[in-house]
This record gives C-alpha cells, structure tokens and sequence, in this order.
C-alpha cells in the first residue's frame, strides 16, 4: 500500500484510494456481488487459485497483459516481464511469496543441530518438540510425500492415487499428535514467538518480519518452499469510467519499479523479472532486502510451485478427505 | 341470556350511533390493528428484507441444481435416449455436448458448470476448462468446407436467414434450426458482432450435416435438397472421437453418469452429501469411510454446545444467586463484572484465552511452578475440545447469568425465610423452595447459550483445533473458501432443523410457558 497508492495518490490530487480489509473472502463476496448486480470492488487482492476460480466463474475480467500492463524500462512487453507467473488470463501477478518453515534456534533437545531438509519436519527423533502446519491438505500433502521418497516432479501423479493419499496421510500421522493446525498466517509467528511450537510453516514475511522486526530467536529454513503468487483481479462487468480509472491505477502500480518499492516492506519477491535487480534496502530497517527474497538463488535452491489446475480439480475431495483425517 | 332479551328488543346490540354493536366494534379493532402493523411495518419490512428472505434463499440453494441443465440443455436431452449406462453414451449425446460446450464457453459458463459437477466427481473442473478451448478446434470445419464447396452459397448469411425464415425448412431441419439460432445468439451477445459480417461456425454446418445425413430432406428448396442428395458422399468425422481426443475421460461412463444423476434442476444431492451419503450411478449410497465427517461433526456441535450450556449454568448459578442476594453496592460492582467482557472485542478475548492456556503460557506456567505438573508434561488445554468447550464457556456466561438473576431477582426472600421458621435446614429450604423458583431462569439461560453455542464458528475456529471445531466451521468454510453454497445452505438447513426439533422438545419437557427472561 504505501508502495502503490501513495505515490499515485501524491500524482493524482483529491484522489482516494479505499482499501477494503475483507479480500480473504473475496471469492465469496464477489460471487455475491455479482449476484447482486451491484460491484461495489475496483480491483481485488487476491491469490493465484482465487484468480483462477474466479476467472472459471466469470466473475474477474480477462486482460490482454501487454496491453493493460506497462512494458519494463527496457521496453520487454509485460506478458514476457511477468512470464510463467501469469497463471490465468485474469491474474495480474503482483508478488511470489512462500510457505515456508521458521524454527526456534534456541531448542536444546535438538542438541546443536538445526532443520535443514523439509523431511526434519516429520522427524520427531531427531527434532522433537510441536510443530504447526495449516489447516488444509495443500502444501502439507505434497511435503508429505516427498518425505515417503516420492520424487518432486511426480508428486501430483502419486498424490492422484488411493494409495499415494493413504503415504501422506501415514507420514502425517506420524506428527499429527505433536501439530498444532493453523488457520491464519499470524498463528505461527505467535506460537513460535511464545515457545509453543519449535517449528511451523507460514508465509516468508511474516518470518521475516518476526525474525529482523521483533528480533526473536527464530530462524528460516527454506528448504522445500512452497511458492505462491499474489496479485489483482478486475471484477467483471464494471462501468466504463471505472474500469479506465482502475486500469490507469494499475498501470502505475505494477510498473518495474511500483513492483520493487514493494520489497521495501515486506521480503515478498515483485512479479516482474525486470524489477529484481532494483530491489533495494528495508525502508526503516536499512537491512538489505534481496537475501530476504524467496527467489533469491540461496534460498531457492529447492522450491515447489503449486500445481493449480490440479488442485483446482483435487481441492474439494482432498479437502474433505483433510478435515476427515484431523477430526478422526 | 333470558332477561336480556326481556329488556332489550329482539335483533342485534346497537350501538350509540344506531350500527350493530358488533360490526361498530369490528371497526374500531380493525383501525387499532392496522395501526398497530403500520407502527410495526418498517420493522417488519426489514426483517422481511434482510433476515427472512436471505435465508429463504439459502434455504433454496440447498436443492437447486438447474445450473446443468440450463448449460447442456442438448446433452441432457439426449441422454433421454442413452440406454446402456455401463458404457459411454453414443453419438447424439457427444453431438449435444459438443454444441453446449461450445456456446457455453462463447459465453464463459463451462467453467462454472465444471467446477459444480467438480463437487461430485473429482477431475471434472478441468476437463470442462480444458474443453472450453478445445471444442473450438475440433475438426468439424470439414462439413463448412465440403457444403461451401458444394455450394458457395451456404457460406453466405443471407443464404441461411432465407432458409431459416421459413417454419418448414426450420421443422425439417430442427438441429440446424437451433444451432443456427445459438449461432447468432452467440455472436450478437457474446462477441458483440454483426452475423451478417461473421463466419458461421463450424458447428451449424455440422448439424445440418447431422439433419440431413440422419433425415434427408424432401422438401422443394433446391439449395437443400441438392446437398441432401450430396451428403451422403461427404467425408464425415466421429465427434465421440474427437472428444476422445481431447480427452479420454470423456468417454469415461461414470463422468456421462454423473452429468445425468445431476441432470435435474432439482437435486437431493447436497443434503445427501451433508449426512455423508451419495448420490451416485448406483442410487443413495454412504460416502467412503475416509470422506465421512458431517454427521461426526453434527453430533460433536450438539454434545459441545451441551456441555458448554451445562457448564454455564454451574457456573452462572452462583454468580447470579450472588448477585441477586448481596448488598446493592457489592452486586452492582458484580454486575460490571458480568458485563465486562461484553465491551471487549470477541476476537481480542479468544486470543487472551490462547495466551492462558496454550502449553507455554500463564496457567501451564502456574501448574508447573505450584509443582502440580511435570514440566515436560504439560496440560494441553487448548487446541482441542477442552479449549473450545473453556473459551466458549466463558464467552456465553453472561447469557446464563442475566436472566438467572433477573429471575432469581423476583423470588420473595420470606419464602425462603418462612421454610427455615418452619424447621426446613438451609439446603432443604433452598432446594425444596428457592431452586424451583429460579427454573425459569435456568430455561432461559440454556435456550440462549444453547442456540449461540451452536451456531458458534470464531471461536471453535480459532481454539478448536482438531477435535474442537462445529459444523458451522465447515459452513463458514463451504460459503467463503470452497464456494459450494449448496452444500453449505444444505448443511445449514440440518443445522436450523435440529434447533426446531430440539426446541420442539424443549416445549415438550419444559414448557416454553415456564422460560421467562425476568
């Protein structure tokens, strides 16, 4: 926010931007809204599988990016600056973040050692102490397997199978007893910071945050991490001066460097290739930002990206099969 | 009755003003009541408006399924005819779905039919996804250019608006007739274009092939009756095989019987699914074991909000008896006490709960100092059902506790003090004489924490883990995060049942007479 809208807002004088705190449910709220004839929304915030279903639904707009989305400085159109992260014809790809796992690094059962591979999260002999994972089979179920010894790239062909559900929920079970489940991404930072968990997946700034803003002895393991893309959707079906109004805004706000003013906040990697490079430092910390990135080489040395269109098909089976599992 | 009718004469009581006594009265009822509904109009209006009639609809939800047939009209119809359901349909039903799928991604509505067919069985999102572009490849063009090239008339618009504006060709010709007709509808409101200036697409050639290769034609149009007599030379393709191409589920019997059991625009299958059964090829079946959580859930919701309601009114009791008893100034001060957590935000007093009771923090920590507890064996205390079963407690406790007090407020301190003059010790007088006084009290506080414990979901959410979270968890879930609001409005109708049943009950037992809120 005080990457995007600021400078615009100091551009366009008497301008407005509202921000609306609720783009958790947006799916929700705009299949409502749509329902109801009444788009009360400009442009959404929302994740790479909200873009998608929203798009199945028709209830975001497609865009034609190089049209709609400025070109980088070096005049790359933006289809090919943001590339593979456009993962529908709706997505407006803002940020690459991860689920990854932060530890405390204080835990003398552990005896010097610290997580360096993602199967030490199911390894209670070794590192034993209460873990937090969230609640849902995403991420979670593909960790799980490739800790059963099934190979990265085959890991949504297993996971397709009777058999490849039952391994992952086996070597879940393993932890389930010492896991606490959460729901929001501030859980694990909290559990963390209190000692109640030695050990929990969340998303990287919020890690980042705990670590270099509040300084708890907490550390990053970002082996295995599983990258997820935030961005914008355009509702469908908006009057023509709003729509020119929101597409003017986020042409401003995706630019190459609106992207890169963004990592000054928060350690989440801008969507455009073009904006790496002007990554710059923490703007009250001072500290460098680019080895906070999730796409920085060091800690992307093994990254897992969601298949969305499988967990598109897989969600609502995996999903009831998940919360069966946990209730039982 | 007799020497009323000696003093008065016969016929109706008139009153004053020479009108029959009973309709003057009638009247004057009659403008106290619609007074009184316009006084009460605009609450009644907004009730209407946004409680009875949102929940009305949600209500609706729960069954309704027209979404199926109104995107595959043609498919479902000619699934009519589909006789052997062990293999894939024939033909004519591929040659619907193929015209269906292709209108309805023009107009971006295959996905949304994908993901509600998804519910029932998994992969199919994807396929109609993937299909929404594919039928626009598929290799119909042949029949465009063989008729073209027949005749290069048929390429024009101004050839097909004549054939088509005429009832008998449209009666010989009814596949082309409709595709042609979802042809212009398709251009005009989707693709915002002129027809006249549009390519007709491949698929109206198709069903012309189809109509006049299934049919002929006798009629007298010379255009058609020289490509009925030509058709039967034409080059023609299998379009179950080119879905096949697509995609082999396609021919996937269980996927053709799935789009058929949930054909109807009506459908029990969402209330199925909310007690873990099925609706399936094979009828009303029960859901596999490892998918199986709905009717756990129902019973964990009534057996915790019991036990909440129970656990209030132990500990609610006292307090009330507490505050009716004592001097003004101390239970006014109690009072506040009681209301405190109704001006803290219900989220800031779960997570206060999280910090008591999580296995690192103040009454762990207190346990272990005290020495009552090993500190490696720390009590879990939440993030389970004694966690929800605690905060929640705590949250609905002013419930029990207002209307106790306001009932105990009203029971007579001499009868209390008569029983005891009378011999009776302090518990028989209390049992015997004041207890039985408050059950109004202790009826209404359990119908209050009972309704909200059950409908609770922040809470179970935040604490319950995994053996601690309602129902309405997975209400809340299916309305914002998985999006099958069927399933949800189906799971809430249960829910809303089980509180009529349980209240009926209540009545039965208790007497709704006997609750009283002071």
């Amino acid at each position: 926010m005080n990457a995007y809208s600021a400078p615009y807002q100091a551009m366009h004088e008497g301008l407005e931007v509202i921000w609306d705190e609720s783009s958790a449910e947006a799916v929700a709220r705009l299949r409502a809204m749509n329902e109801a004839g009444n788009i009360t929304w400009d442009l959404v915030d929302v994740v790479a599988a909200d873009a998608m279903r929203l798009c199945d639904e028709g209830l975001a707009m497609e865009i034609d990016h190089d049209e709609v989305l400025a070109p980088a400085p070096d005049g790359t159109p933006a289809s090919e600056d943001f590339g593979d992260l456009i993962v529908s014809d709706c997505f407006i790809p803002q940020i690459v973040y991860s689920t990854t796992f932060g530890y405390r690094t204080d835990v003398e059962a552990w005896g010097g050692n610290t997580p360096d591979d993602i199967c030490d999260v199911f390894d209670l002999e070794n590192f034993p102490g209460q873990r937090s994972l969230e609640r849902r089979p995403i991420g979670n179920m593909e960790w799980a397997l490739m800790c059963d010894g099934v190979d990265q790239a085959d890991v949504y062909d297993v996971l397709e199978t009777e058999e490849g559900i039952a391994r992952a929920f086996a070597v879940l079970d393993t932890i389930a007893d010492s896991t606490v489940w959460w729901t929001a991404g501030a859980d694990t930072p909290q559990l963390l910071a209190d000692g109640e968990v030695v050990l929990g997946s969340t998303y990287n700034g919020r890690l980042f945050s705990l670590i270099e803003e509040q300084d708890q002895p907490v550390a990053m393991m970002w082996d295995a991490q599983v990258f997820d893309l935030d961005g914008w959707i355009i509702p469908e079906g908006l009057p023509e001066d709003r729509l020119a109004r929101v597409l003017d805004f986020v042409r401003f706000a995706t630019d190459t460097q609106r992207l890169a003013d963004q990592a000054r906040w928060i350690s989440y990697g801008p969507g455009r290739a073009s904006s790496a490079p002007l990554v710059g430092q923490h703007a009250e910390l001072g500290i460098d930002m680019a080895p906070h990135m999730p796409t920085d080489p060091a800690n992307a040395q093994r990254t897992f990206l969601f298949n969305y269109e499988w967990w598109a098909d897989y969600r609502d089976d995996m999903d009831a099969r998940f919360q069966a599992w946990l209730s039982q | 009755m007799t020497d009323n009718t000696a003093d008065t004469p016969a016929g109706p009581v008139l009153a004053a003003d020479g009108r029959p006594l009973k309709a003057s009265l009638n009247r004057a009822l009659r403008a106290q009541k619609i007074r009184a509904l316009l006084l009460i109009a605009p609450l009644l209006l907004f009730i209407l408006i946004t409680f009875i009639l949102p929940i009305a609809d949600m209500l609706f939800r729960s069954v309704e399924n027209q979404i199926v047939r109104e995107t595959l009209p043609r498919t479902v119809a000619a699934m009519e005819e589909w006789e052997n359901h062990d293999e894939a349909p024939g033909e004519d039903v591929y040659a619907g779905l193929y015209i269906d799928l292709f209108e309805a991604a023009e107009f971006r509505r295959h996905t949304r039919v994908g993901s509600r067919l998804n519910y029932e069985m998994t992969g199919i999102s994807s396929l109609f996804r993937q299909a929404g572009r594919g039928v626009g490849r598929f290799d119909t063009d042949i029949y465009t250019d063989q008729f073209t090239d027949l005749d290069a008339a048929w390429a024009d618009y101004a050839t097909w608006t004549g054939l088509m504006g005429d009832s008998a060709i449209r009666a010989a010709l009814p596949e082309t007739a409709a595709a042609f007709d979802t042809w212009v509808r398709i251009t005009i409101e989707a693709n915002e274009d002129d027809p006249a200036e549009e390519n007709i697409e491949d698929f109206v050639f198709f069903s012309l092939y189809r109509d006049l290769a299934g049919s002929g034609y006798s009629g007298s149009n010379a255009l058609l009756s020289a490509a009925a007599d030509a058709v039967g030379g034409f080059d023609s393709i299998s379009i179950r095989d080119q879905f096949e191409d697509l995609d082999e589920d396609w021919l996937n019997p269980e996927l053709m019987e799935t789009i058929w059991v949930y054909s109807p625009s009506y459908t029990p299958g969402y209330f199925l699914t909310a007690i873990d059964m099925q609706l399936s090829a094979d009828g009303i079946t029960a859901q596999p074991e490892d998918r199986q959580i709905y009717v756990t859930l129902f019973g964990r919701t009534l057996f915790m909000s019991l036990v909440i309601m129970g656990s209030c009114v132990l500990l609610g009791y006292p307090i009330a008896f507490l505050l009716a008893n004592l001097p003004m100034r101390v239970s006014n001060i109690l009072m506040i006490l009681v209301l405190l957590p109704f001006w803290t935000s219900l989220l800031v007093r779960t997570s206060a709960w999280k910090v008591l009771l999580q296995q690192q923090g103040v009454i762990n920590d207190i346990l272990v100092w005290v020495g009552l507890v090993a500190d490696d064996a720390r009590l879990q205390l939440i993030n389970n059902q004694t966690g929800t079963i605690i905060a929640m407690t705590h949250i609905l406790l002013p419930f029990m506790i207002l209307p106790l007090y306001s009932v105990m407020q009203t029971i007579p301190p001499s009868y209390v003090r008569a029983a005891k003059s009378l011999g009776a010790t302090d518990w028989t007088a209390f049992w015997r004489v004041y207890f039985p006084q408050s059950i109004p009290g202790i009826g209404a506080g359990c119908i209050l924490v009972f309704i909200l414990a059950i409908g609770y979901y922040i809470t179970p959410e935040l604490v319950g883990g995994r053996t601690g979270t309602f129902i309405s968890n997975r209400i809340a879930y299916h309305i914002s995060s998985s999006l099958n609001w069927g399933l949800a409005a189906a799971l809430g109708s249960i829910l809303l049942g089980v509180v009529l049943i349980l209240y009926w009950i209540y009545d039965r037992i208790v007497g709704i007479d006997n609750v009283k809120l002071g």
